[in-house]
């Protein structure tokens, strides 16, 4: 058989990464994600002090470009005379540590019991999804208010109250995700083989679920930042000294005329880290989604 | 000839609907079916949608039990779960939709190894050489052994499926439509393999189709359905040399033909399948057939031996006239 | 004057992997009441042709022709606005799938009504009732009730009937059929078929049936184009086609049809595969599959001459 000039056909990564190119956005969420993790690791290098070092005589220096700031604090100090760049690099360290824990934890558990739901059908099915209905009746961030309220404040606590509020997303993408494949051919063949329900759950039927639930993950990361920076905005979270950013932004309000850079900086770090997570999930749901295929 | 496969009375039927103000349905996919495997011999079922056709080769492939009749497999009945699961391995399936019965996220080694691993068979080093020489069985090559399915064409798909039924060395094959989603070429490919695999391993084929040019080429015995029950059932030759039944040969006379000479007088074609959930009393098919009479719509016909066929109609006698 | 004439029809689409060629120069003929069969197996880019007749074919494809006119009128070089008035009125099409073809959220009398108003056909007072009537010479029973059906309460075939009372609602000239019985059981196909035929009969209708199944060609065309991977390779009329078919892909293809196994046990089969993008041959793009290619057939491709694209046409002392 005489075939010419045949073009090798290019690797999956290779056209998943093309697809996701397309997404200007995208490539500068992951840019800047990139960033982000690169700073959260080499946090002890790039810091120029300890985050939670207080320097009494230089309470509220502003930045490097206003009258008045140091090089000592390129970015000034807050209210009790900390560097507001080393928290701000702990911080994201922080974020990074939260967001990936949460949404983790979220997706394994979430997806067990979706995968569960799918399998067990009948009273197994409507109770967990009736569970899942009543966790998204109330308001994400109350929610996650009254579960620290009754475990106390502090930030594990809060980051646990952020994985039950994002719980059932993943417990329904899965859920839906597993239900269709199960109709599929190739689920009744392996069921014919012998195959017994755990290796159908997560052997064979898991593997092809997985593109939503990426997409979740990736918002989830952003999602679980933005909870926790609530949380400890309001107290809940991080308790101070800890350099999150959310709790740094608690009490800072008061600043705003005088030193806005106490209020701002931290609200800016959560701005973007937010933002570059969530064009990354809109990257990777257009990439994965099969519809917009061309 | 040896029996592999003996299906006495089967019956499946689905309950449907109802709630807390509705009535629950029946649908009575399969109502009341016998027959019998040969080693070596493919019994085909032909029939269009609706028919039963699937259900009934989802119960003889052990994957749904039947709500009524017994099943024998190598004179053994299947009674209960247990012997579901034991006797499941040596009847195995090859689905329609190539691209939906092989996993998307599997290489082809993976997909053909799956069935040993799951039943605990051979080392690892056995079960990838048993693998591999299946493949070459089935006209694979071997540099396609870590691809995915999305990779390959239909037909070749269709070759992994039909290499992984049997994996397990399985003596009945059911074959849920192999060729109907592939081109004519390809079909002849398809086809000669399954026949070339017949006759080296003695495999019996329940073949299900609704394409009845296939059936006649690879076929032995054909079974007619129609709403869940068999109307006429024979040997090849004699089906298609002189039906019996009105809807068979509606059947044959409504398949187009490329021999001008095998097309059968015109017969008008009227109506469409009663609603599942809402059989009519009598003969199912008494509405669109030509020489229905008043005894059709009243009682159900139960299938008779009438010119060498088993046929279910009252007019047999009228309709020869 | 032809009905409907292309020539050189040409659909690229631009892919991940290159341009790829699904429609490569193409002719097209149908005059007045003329049934026209196109057959071919999939990659053979029998649909993509008349989707771009259509003006069906949108980014990334890229469609050009020589000419592709209709009537007389030439369909290029209408603005959207202007061509928008032809489709669907003058020329129609008939869908493969008629579960996905119709709107499930709107009742099928409401959807026969959409291409009546849209091509000002009938004034409004007079719509129901053309509705009703159009259903009727489909062969719905009871219309003024089924009007209000939706899709998914009727089957397959009663959807396909539909599907054609809306391609016949504004009397066209031309009606194109895509696989129209393709999803449908054998004995609802013939009575689609019966349809689609008496209503060409009566109307005088060109029929466009694309169509992979030789049966139905054999018992509804007047004339055959065979397509094999984006090229025509045959054009006959019907009963020429099928008993001396001049193409060696037309001859392999009936041969390995099961009908003409004769009881022989094994089907003959055309080795290899259709070319896809990344393995069309040089020369002939049969050529890889064909039993009796020269050196000529593998260097240069052959142009069509009398209806056939071959360098050593059958039945004229060459090949099998």
């Amino acid at each position: 058989m005489s075939a010419t000039q045949a073009a090798p056909m290019p690797g999956r990564l290779a056209l998943f990464w093309r697809s996701f190119a397309e997404n200007r956005g995208a490539v500068v969420g992951l840019a800047l994600m990139c960033i982000l993790i690169t700073v959260s690791a080499l946090a002890d290098v790039l810091a120029l002090h300890s985050p939670v070092e207080q320097f009494r005589e230089h309470f509220l220096i502003p930045p490097i470009w206003q009258e008045g700031g140091l090089w000592d604090y390129p970015l000034g100090t807050d209210d009790v005379g900390r560097d507001m760049l080393s928290r701000l690099i702990y911080g994201a360290r922080l974020s990074i540590i939260i967001g990936f824990s949460v949404a983790s934890l979220a997706l394994i558990t979430g997806t067990t019991l979706g995968l569960t739901a799918a399998f067990a059908g009948g009273v197994v099915d409507i109770f967990i999804m009736r569970l899942m209905d009543i966790l998204l009746v109330f308001p994400s961030l109350l929610l996650a208010i009254v579960i620290v309220a009754i475990l106390g404040p502090g930030l594990f606590n809060a980051m646990l109250a952020v994985v039950v509020v994002t719980l059932p997303g993943y417990t329904r993408l899965a859920r839906a995700s597993a239900l269709a494949e199960l109709a599929r051919d190739y689920v009744t063949a392996s069921r014919s083989a012998g195959a017994r329900t755990f290796r159908l759950m997560f052997d064979t039927v898991l593997p092809n679920c997985l593109a939503p639930l990426i997409v979740q993950v990736s918002l989830g990361f952003a999602v679980a930042i933005l909870d926790a920076a609530a949380l400890g905005f309001l107290g809940l979270g991080a308790q101070p000294p800890t350099p999150e950013w959310g709790t740094m932004l608690s009490g800072a309000l008061q600043f705003y005329q005088r030193a806005w850079w106490v209020l701002a900086l931290p609200g800016l770090a959560i701005l973007f880290t937010v933002l570059a997570f969530n064009l990354v999930g809109d990257g990777l749901r257009d990439a994965l989604d099969p519809k917009l295929k061309r | 000839m040896t029996v592999l496969m003996q299906a006495k009375g089967i019956r499946r039927h689905y309950p449907v609907g109802g709630g807390l103000f509705a009535a629950k349905g029946l649908v009575k996919a399969v109502d009341g079916v016998d027959f019998t495997l040969l080693e070596g011999e493919t019994l085909a079922i032909v029939g269009e949608s609706g028919c039963g056709k699937s259900t009934l080769a989802r119960v003889a492939t052990l994957i749904e039990p039947p709500t009524d009749g017994e099943l024998l497999i190598d004179g053994k009945v299947v009674a209960n779960d247990a012997a579901r699961r034991n006797l499941r391995l040596s009847v195995q399936m090859v689905f329609q939709n190539p691209f939906g019965s092989l996993n998307p996220r599997k290489t082809v080694g993976r997909i053909l190894q799956e069935p040993l691993e799951i039943n605990h068979r051979g080392t690892a080093a056995e079960r990838e050489q048993a693998a591999r020489a299946m493949m070459d069985k089935v006209g694979l090559r071997q540099d396609q052994f870590g691809r995915y399915p999305h990779m390959f064409s239909g037909g070749q798909r269709q070759r992994i499926a039909i290499a992984r039924a049997l994996m397990l060395n399985p003596r009945i094959v059911v074959a849920d439509e192999p060729v109907s989603a592939l081109d004519v070429s390809i079909q002849a490919q398809v086809l000669n393999l399954m026949m070339d695999l017949q006759e080296e391993l003695k495999l019996a084929y329940l073949f299900i189709s609704h394409d009845l040019s296939v059936v006649r080429h690879i076929a032995r015995e054909v079974m007619v359905m129609y709403c869940g029950r068999p109307v006429e059932h024979g040997p090849k030759d004699s089906i298609f040399a002189t039906p019996r039944h009105p809807y068979t040969r509606m059947l044959l006379a409504a398949t187009p033909s490329i021999d001008p000479t095998r097309r059968k007088q015109a017969v008008t074609i009227k109506g469409e399948l009663p609603s599942p959930l809402n059989p009519p009393p009598g003969c199912a098919f008494a509405s669109r057939c030509p020489y229905a009479a008043a005894r059709c719509t009243a009682e159900r016909p139960e299938p008779r031996a009438f010119a060498g066929h088993l046929v279910a109609c009252h007019e047999l006698e009228r309709i020869e006239a | 004057m032809a009905l409907l004439e292309i020539r050189n029809l040409v659909v690229e689409f631009g892919t991940a992997r290159g341009r790829f060629r699904a429609v490569d120069g193409v002719d097209v003929t149908v005059d007045e009441g003329e049934i026209l069969c196109v057959v071919g197996e999939s990659g053979s880019g029998k649909s993509v042709s008349m989707l771009a007749a259509m003006g069906l074919i949108g980014w990334p494809g890229r469609v050009t022709a020589d000419v592709m006119r209709f009537g007389g009128i030439d369909l290029q070089g209408l603005s959207a606005r202007d061509r928008r008035k032809v489709v669907g009125k003058d020329m129609a099409m008939v869908f493969q799938e008629p579960m996905t073809s119709l709107n499930p959220c709107y009742p099928v009398g409401w959807q026969i009504g959409e291409a009546l108003r849209a091509h000002h056909a009938v004034p409004k007072p007079k719509i129901r009732d053309r509705v009703v009537e159009l259903l009727d010479q489909v062969g719905i029973p009871d219309p003024g009730r089924r009007m209000n059906a939706f899709p998914h309460q009727m089957s397959g075939g009663m959807n396909q009937r539909v599907m054609i009372a809306m391609a016949i609602s504004c009397n066209p000239r031309l009606l194109i059929a895509d696989e129209p019985t393709t999803a449908l059981d054998v004995t609802i196909q013939k009575q689609i078929l019966d349809l689609l035929i008496g209503l060409q009969a009566e109307h005088r209708m060109g029929l466009v049936l694309i169509t992979h199944d030789m049966g139905v060609v054999a018992e509804t065309a007047h004339r055959v184009q065979v397509m094999y991977a984006g090229q025509m390779v045959e054009q006959q009329s019907t009963d020429a086609l099928f008993s001396a078919p001049r193409h060696p892909y037309t001859a392999a293809l009936l041969d390995a049809l099961p009908e003409r196994a004769h009881g022989r046990s094994r089907l003959p089969t055309i080795p290899g595969v259709v070319p896809g993008i990344d393995d069309r041959p040089a020369g002939c793009l049969f050529n890889p599959r064909c039993s009796a290619a020269t050196d000529l057939c593998r260097t240069t491709a052959p142009e069509v001459r009398d209806g056939i694209r071959c360098h050593f046409p059958l039945g004229q002392g060459h090949g099998a």
